[in-house]
């Protein structure tokens, strides 16, 4: 899966999250909880989108691995291949 | 057979005014006790809302509409056994100005009536966004008119339609709006008539966190357990002991309640905020608790929740850490007697057996109604609260 594809289904399961999220206003190299207001709820919903979306299994240890959206592209990239 | 009106129900200490959603039974369907009837709006969420009476639906006196209607209003007509006892509300209504004799049609006279009937929704086609949109702005898409493929109402529609509105009624236009009054109700009565009392405790949270990044490292990430979930169940568990702090001040007297329903302060995308119950929490696995937390949480921000559990919460239980605040000054929710509340959770030096070690610490507060209990019993809930979170595995 190339990068891109993999941007293009983050931004989807965070788009299920924050529904009001604009992906052109997302900083990807900024912190996603601070740019959408995700609690932890929030986060493990994220998580487990990312589950169903790419069949990987995220350790509760990787979650400082996903703090941006650049960071979830790098891990998933990194995991998927 | 005995008949009764089906009024609409107090869904909360702060609920004044509803509107008549959808009724899931139809003229002459029989009704279980218990059973969904029809969804209510109300400020905070769309509301399935049971029948308190066995009996068989004879009458439908409102039909879903635009028109905000004041807690009381006939509704429905049942006929039944058991069909004369009173419904259910919530334990704020006693305390709370009585609702004014409804009228069984009911239209607010501040109000403006409907200009037409609105056409049966399947034959409005309306996309999707659209249709929310519309629905924010509470306008009535019987009166837009569309201008996509088929006569679709789209997005633009519904923002051009908004913008030629004539002026905005007097009440507060959208849901926002709405909520942001039944809260500023809500909290206004509650410093105006409960005396608080408030006391704080600081907890070292090692073994919990410890227990659960165990538990959770053995768990698939759709089982895993969330850190607040601790929180609830302790608090369920501590009220078990101190429990006179789980109940309603009614009637000029505190009441205890046996169940422990937890609320759960959950802010909304958006702002406001809604605190729905967590059934029996006390008697929950914390398994089972997480996931009713996942399912109240995720139908809270969807604006679709159950009526008792908004009716029930005989406590309410904040965890306003995630934004890195280390103390909560709670404001109780009439008429519950008390909230907990839960700072960050911090590292910083403790000392344990005489060492100074670095331990993640959270700051527990509780608010309570003086009238029902005094500080001493407030300490003793905190320190059982405190000791129970030192035993996560036994939660």
């Amino acid at each position: 899966m190339k990068n891109e594809e993999i941007r293009t289904r983050v931004l989807e399961v965070l788009a299920r999250i924050a529904p009001e999220l604009d992906s052109a206003e997302l900083a990807p190299e900024a912190n996603l909880r601070d740019q959408l207001d995700v609690d932890s709820m929030d986060f493990l919903n994220f998580v487990i989108g990312l589950h169903k979306a790419f069949g990987v299994e995220v350790p509760e240890t990787d979650y400082r691995r996903l703090l941006t959206l650049d960071d979830c592209v790098a891990y998933l990239a990194g995991k998927i291949r | 057979m005995p008949a009764a009106d089906f009024l609409l129900p107090k869904l909360g200490a702060d609920m004044t005014e509803g509107r008549v959603v959808e009724w899931l039974k139809k003229p002459g369907d029989p009704i279980a006790r218990g059973e969904v009837v029809l969804v209510i709006e109300t400020d905070k969420a769309n509301v399935e809302v049971e029948s308190w009476a066995a009996g068989t639906l004879e009458r439908i006196l409102v039909e879903p509409g635009d028109d905000w209607l004041p807690v009381g209003t006939p509704l429905a007509v049942i006929a039944g056994e058991g069909a004369i006892a009173p419904p259910p509300t919530a334990p704020g209504a006693a305390a709370a100005p009585a609702p004014k004799p409804a009228p069984v049609v009911a239209t607010p006279a501040a109000r403006p009536a409907a200009p037409a009937p609105r056409p049966a929704p399947e034959r409005v086609h309306v996309s999707p966004i659209a249709r929310k949109r519309a629905e924010a702005l509470q306008l009535d898409l019987a009166h837009v008119a569309g201008t996509g493929p088929d006569g679709r109402i789209t997005l633009e529609d519904v923002e051009r339609a908004a913008a030629a509105r004539p002026a905005a009624p007097t009440k507060p236009a959208d849901r926002q709006a709405r909520m942001r009054e039944a809260i500023a109700a809500a909290m206004a009565r509650s410093k105006r008539e409960i005396p608080h009392y408030y006391v704080g405790t600081t907890i070292d949270l090692s073994k919990a966190l410890a227990w659960l990044a165990a538990a959770n490292a053995q768990r698939s990430v759709t089982e895993r357990l969330l850190y607040g979930v601790l929180l609830i169940k302790a608090t369920a568990l501590a009220l078990r002991e101190v429990p006179e702090l789980n109940g309603f001040f009614v009637n000029g007297r505190a009441e205890r309640r046996s169940n422990i329903h937890v609320g759960v302060a959950i802010s909304l995308r958006g702002g406001g905020l809604v605190a729905p119950a967590l059934l029996d929490a006390d008697r929950q696995p914390l398994d089972a608790l997480m996931r009713a937390l996942q399912d109240l949480v995720q139908r809270a921000r969807a604006g679709s929740l159950r009526g008792a559990e908004m009716t029930e919460p005989t406590v309410t239980v904040t965890n306003l850490g995630e934004r890195g605040v280390e103390t909560v000054y709670g404001v109780i929710y009439p008429p519950q007697l008390a909230l907990v509340g839960f700072g960050a959770v911090v590292e910083r030096p403790w000392v344990v057996d005489g060492q100074v070690l670095a331990r993640p610490l959270v700051n527990a507060t509780l608010s309570a109604d003086h009238r029902a209990t005094d500080g001493h019993r407030g300490a003793i809930f905190l320190d059982v609260l405190a000791r129970l979170l030192q035993e996560p595995e036994k939660l």
